[in-house]
């Protein structure tokens, strides 16, 4: 009995038996404390094996492979915690919500990538890989609408895609090395490689396969935002530092996701999709890291994940209270919002100050790795680009998002406060993210690799506050002289004013290109498929040709041609 | 299952059950036919089918723990020796069918009580279940016997037994008297090529037991009356396997026939022959004759992948669930086939290893549908609507069961179509590969509109009963065994050791020992 109290156990299955329990369990108050103990009491397991220390077993056989269903090691753990932090988070966030399928789904969605993270062989990682899109696609169903299903099912669509990928390449790899171990794949293993990455860059938002998120995210549930803002895009950002650090084609696929989201998300109305854009965005600083895959890139990329999970998920959870009372996330209906919902709007600045990696908060401390990482190994251009792309955050997310909603013109909307569970979260999410800046030996002690870069010297404060102080008064004295039309619906603040216009326009071309040319496949692929479709229909519908009740004769004419057939054919044999 | 086979017999019952576990295995079946028949009344009759099967699953419990221990069993009728003498011989191939019929037969028959009573008329009950045990003897028989003669006659006793129990289901729908006489023709056609076969093979090696026969053939070799022979039993079996296009009796006869009728054939009755199939394909002809592997290459393995993918589209395109079912079915045999084609030992175990959960999850799924037809009187795939809110265990168990069928993870489905993956791609056999995986993606299409309707969708109307669907509660009785059906698809996913562990011993010894 004593060996089964030390034995490691996987955090993760205490997610995913609360999940089960809360699908199980008819009453409600019994699942809403099951939500929150759940992730407590992988906590408490999670704390025991990092006092136990590295461990990779609790294998099964099946499928004639040893399945390494649990390795704890550097690199999982801290995503391991993380994810644990979200799944409590997001119990307290939807407290107030009497959904048995949301919350079943959440927690069962929130195991599965803890599952994931936790994977030791490709196997496993498939399975738990496909179980999150699964799972997680009824909080984009649960909003009920025809968008949100039609959604649902364009992302089922590309996440099931994305599983098959990663399948179709571990089953090459395992011929290739005899091996299901999830190690490092790299693009050298050839064409299982490539499979791989692209099923790994699917579920991270890779450039042009990231139209999911943004199509997605904005239109699930109110905590269903929240709760898919956490996992699903970390998960990948796991996998692909387990499998292709320093994959220097990750570099450029980095700085292309954290570069395009800004031109999107300036334009863009609906607030959720802002921040959706901006997850593509605070992704690409990740995968840059990756591409690096010095230590140091690699530790930036897990702080940095760490990191936007909370702030991300604070964000996400402002905006979500703001819907909950207000009915709406579009920013020209919204605005002055800061009297009625005054702790909200702080929690939600706290979060604007995290991603815009304000000092003392938590994305200086993270992001700052990652740059360190790429100057570090000599890429100036890359370099300069990513400190473009952090111009670029504080616009859509720091600015964008807190001024639109709670300052900016009074939309005359008077509304209640946020619920307190949804202010609990919010500050609970908002004190780590405060925490994580300020003590940030605590947070680079959890990463892959020992660390000691120093965040806070003069040189990279003033660098980041000449960044960060020389937007806000550009954008105070717009505000001051009038320059910035308030009544005007979609005003974007105006160091972007550069590239906003040409980049409106380009983008509006290239959307009507777009547009056109898919029309017109689409015509023609339509029209080829009815024609198959009628033919298959003559055929094999319930009234077609193969299904009709063919008279007993004929059918008996059928095996005596076949036994001839077949007669034939022994004969020529051989 | 493997704490069953654990359990030391011996202490329970009486020796002489356990030296004749075999000849048992079919003769209490067989003979507890007529005395259901003098029982008369219909729950009376029903009781003593039962009894008499869960003996036989005993039975065959036992068999399979001799199995285990000895590797094979061989069991010989009177005193005469096995080349003259009718032999019974049990390895781990035949184990496995044995298993799945006996435990099959009598889950079937205990979630079949509510559904039989509403279908079968008073007076045709006993006749009924009578002839179930009759059946249930004859597909018992032909997985036992070591007689070619005798898979003949056993194959006849358990066809004309379905043909009856499909034909009782004409109180409900006519058609299944059309099914039933289609079924009828074309099964003694199949019979009679199958007959002819084992004639030449008399002819050609003067012996029909099948071990000998194997030896003979070593000895003589190749003849034409040899090749003649073997196409016409392939043949044969084919029909009685629903191998496309020789499947088209299987839809009408799995869909008009009593509910009940539907999930015993769905997991047994083609599972047999199939059994048969790769009995005399592998174990009576040699896999090495060029004309087997000609067969298998140019005969099956086609007719296994247009199977998967014509009956899978046609599946889609059904309204009627049940029909939807059996034509997935065929489907799904094709995937068995398409193992057994392959000619290698991973091949043929990972086929046997899906002929074992398909019989897991097409039970399920015909359990599942005849609940909701007990209870609303559903028919067609619409009719589904809102049921996943009405009927939430017996749907949950359908859904798993239906997961399975399409082979997603954390079901025994994925483990086989794994496995069967794998093989393929050891074999070389890409398009195999691309074919499997095009008849996945049919299948999640096929699964999935029942599912949306059952979940997504809310009922039209508050509970659309037929005049016959009585109460909206499934009957307790016919959800256990439809629940634990839901459980194993799970189960075996997690473990799948044990029938992996026969399916490989079976592959093996087909293959003569070692793994080419």
């Amino acid at each position: 009995m004593t060996e089964l109290l030390t034995m490691p156990i996987n955090p993760a299955w205490a997610i995913l038996l609360g999940g089960l329990m809360i699908a199980a369990l008819p009453w409600h108050n019994a699942r809403k404390a099951v939500m929150l103990i759940a992730p407590a009491v992988a906590l408490y397991f999670w704390l025991k094996m990092n006092a136990y220390g590295d461990f990779s077993h609790l294998s099964i056989d099946t499928l004639g492979a040893t399945l390494t269903t649990f390795r704890f090691d550097g690199l999982s753990r801290i995503w391991g915690l993380i994810f644990i932090i979200a799944t409590f988070l997001n119990a307290i966030y939807a407290l107030h919500e009497r959904d048995r399928l949301q919350d079943s789904m959440s927690v069962l969605y929130g195991g599965a990538a803890m599952a994931a993270v936790f994977a030791g062989d490709l196997i496993t990682l498939f399975i738990f890989w496909e179980i999150t899109a699964l799972t997680s696609v009824f909080l984009i169903f649960r909003t009920g609408t025809a968008a949100a299903r039609n959604a649902g099912l364009r992302y089922l669509v590309m996440h099931i895609g994305s599983g098959v990928l990663l399948l179709a390449g571990a089953v090459l790899l395992h011929a290739q090395t005899g091996s299901w171990a999830f190690e490092h794949i790299g693009l050298e293993a050839g064409l299982a490689g490539w499979l791989i990455l692209i099923g790994f860059g699917i579920k991270a938002a890779f450039p042009l396969l990231h139209s999911w998120l943004q199509d997605a995210y904005p239109k699930a549930t109110i905590t269903g935002t929240v709760v898919l803002s956490a996992f699903t895009t970390k998960m990948a950002i796991y996998a692909l530092a387990r499998g292709y650090a320093g994959t220097e084609i990750l570099i450029y696929i980095g700085v292309v996701m954290a570069l395009f989201p800004v031109f999107f998300a300036v334009i863009e109305n609906d607030l959720r999709r802002v921040l959706s854009f901006s997850i593509n965005n605070q992704l690409g600083f990740m995968v840059v890291g990756i591409g690096v895959g010095t230590t140091l890139g690699i530790n930036g990329a897990a702080a940095h994940a760490f990191a936007d999970v909370l702030f991300k998920g604070l964000l996400f959870m402002s905006m979500g209270a703001v819907l909950l009372r207000t009915g709406t996330v579009k920013a020209s209906e919204l605005g002055g919002l800061f009297r009625s919902m005054p702790i909200t709007a702080f929690f939600c600045l706290i979060g604007a100050g995290s991603i815009s990696a304000f000092p003392f908060l938590s994305a200086f401390v993270t992001k700052a790795l990652i740059l360190a990482a790429v100057a570090d190994e000599g890429h100036w251009i890359v370099w300069l680009f990513l400190v473009f792309a952090s111009a670029g955050v504080l616009e859509h997310a720091g600015i964008k998002i807190p001024y639109f909603s709670f300052f900016a013109h009074d939309s005359g909307r008077r509304v209640k406060e946020a619920p307190w569970n949804m202010l609990l979260a919010m500050g609970i999410a908002a004190f780590l993210s405060v925490f994580i800046g300020v003590n940030h030996r605590w947070l680079y002690a959890l990463l892959p690799y020992a660390n000691d870069y120093e965040p806070y010297s003069l040189g990279h404060i003033v660098g980041q506050m000449q960044l960060l102080l020389a937007a806000i008064f550009a954008f105070a004295l717009l505000m001051r002289l009038g320059w910035y039309p308030s009544e005007k619906r979609m005003t974007i603040l105006d160091i972007d004013w550069f590239w906003r216009k040409p980049g409106k326009a380009l983008g509006k071309w290239v959307y009507a290109i777009i547009a056109r040319l898919w029309a017109y496949s689409k015509q023609g692929l339509d029209k080829s498929l009815t024609g198959l479709s009628s033919m298959l229909a003559t055929m094999l519908s319930p009234d077609g040709n193969f299904s009709r009740t063919i008279p007993t004769g004929a059918l008996a004419v059928w095996a005596a041609a076949l036994l001839t057939l077949a007669l034939l054919g022994v004969y020529m044999a051989g | 299952m493997m704490a069953l086979a654990g359990i030391d017999w011996n202490t329970i019952l009486p020796a002489w059950m356990i030296a004749h576990a075999a000849a048992l295995l079919v003769i209490t079946p067989l003979l507890s036919g007529p005395i259901a028949l003098v029982l008369s009344r219909g729950r009376l009759a029903w009781a003593w089918a039962l009894g008499i099967s869960a003996i036989t699953f005993v039975l065959a419990l036992i068999l399979y723990g001799q199995v285990l221990d000895h590797g094979s069993v061989e069991y010989v009728f009177g005193n005469w020796a096995p080349p003259l003498g009718i032999t019974y011989n049990i390895d781990a191939l035949n184990i496995l069918i044995l298993l799945i019929v006996a435990g099959m037969g009598f889950l079937s028959l205990l979630y079949g009580l509510p559904s039989i009573m509403r279908e079968i008329a008073p007076k045709d009950q006993a006749a009924f279940f009578a002839t179930y045990m009759i059946c249930l003897a004859g597909l018992m028989g032909v997985a036992i016997t070591g007689d070619a003669f005798n898979v003949f006659v056993f194959l006849e006793i358990s066809s004309i037994s379905t043909y009856i129990l499909v034909a009782m289901g004409a109180g409900n729908d006519r058609r299944a008297l059309t099914a039933s006489f289609q079924y009828l023709i074309l099964g003694t056609i199949g019979a009679t090529f199958f007959v002819i076969g084992v004639g030449l093979l008399y002819m050609a090696t003067g012996t029909l037991n099948m071990a000998d026969i194997t030896a003979q053939l070593q000895v003589h070799g190749d003849s034409r009356v040899v090749r003649a022979a073997f196409a016409f039993i392939i043949i044969g079996l084919g029909l009685k396997t629903a191998m496309f296009p020789l499947h088209t009796w299987l839809p009408g006869a799995y869909t008009y026939s009593p509910t009940m009728v539907g999930v015993f054939l769905a997991s047994t009755a083609t599972k047999v022959a199939f059994y048969a199939m790769v009995r005399f394909i592998l174990g009576v002809f040699s896999p090495a004759a060029p004309f087997d592997g000609a067969l298998l290459e140019l005969v099956l393995a086609p007719m296994a992948v247009a199977a998967m993918i014509i009956c899978s589209v046609q599946a889609l395109y059904q309204t009627d669930l049940r029909k939807l079912l059996a034509y997935s079915s065929v489907a799904q045999l094709g995937y068995m086939l398409l193992g057994l084609s392959m000619g290698t030992a991973a091949g043929v175990s990972a086929g046997l290893l899906h002929l074992f959960n398909h019989a897991l999850m097409k039970g399920a799924l015909f359990m599942g549908v005849g609940i909701f037809v007990l209870s609303y009187g559903v028919r067609h795939v619409k009719d589904l609507r809102g049921l996943g809110k009405a009927m939430p265990l017996a749907a949950a168990a359908f859904t798993v069961a239906g997961l399975s069928l399409i082979g997603v993870p954390l079901t025994a489905g994925f483990v086989s179509k794994f496995y069967l993956i794998t093989a393929a791609l050891d074999r070389g056999w890409w398009w195999a590969v691309v074919a499997i995986l095009i008849s996945s993606v049919l299948a999640i299409f096929y699964v999935g509109r029942m599912l949306e309707a059952m979940y997504l969708r809310e009922a039209v109307k508050p509970a659309p009963r037929s005049k016959k669907a009585a109460g909206n509660k499934p009957p307790v009785i016919a959800l256990v065994p439809l629940l634990i059906l839901g459980v194993a698809n799970i189960w075996f996913f997690f473990d799948a050791s044990m029938p992996k562990a026969l399916t490989d011993a079976a592959a093996s010894a087909l293959f003569g020992g070692g793994t080419p």
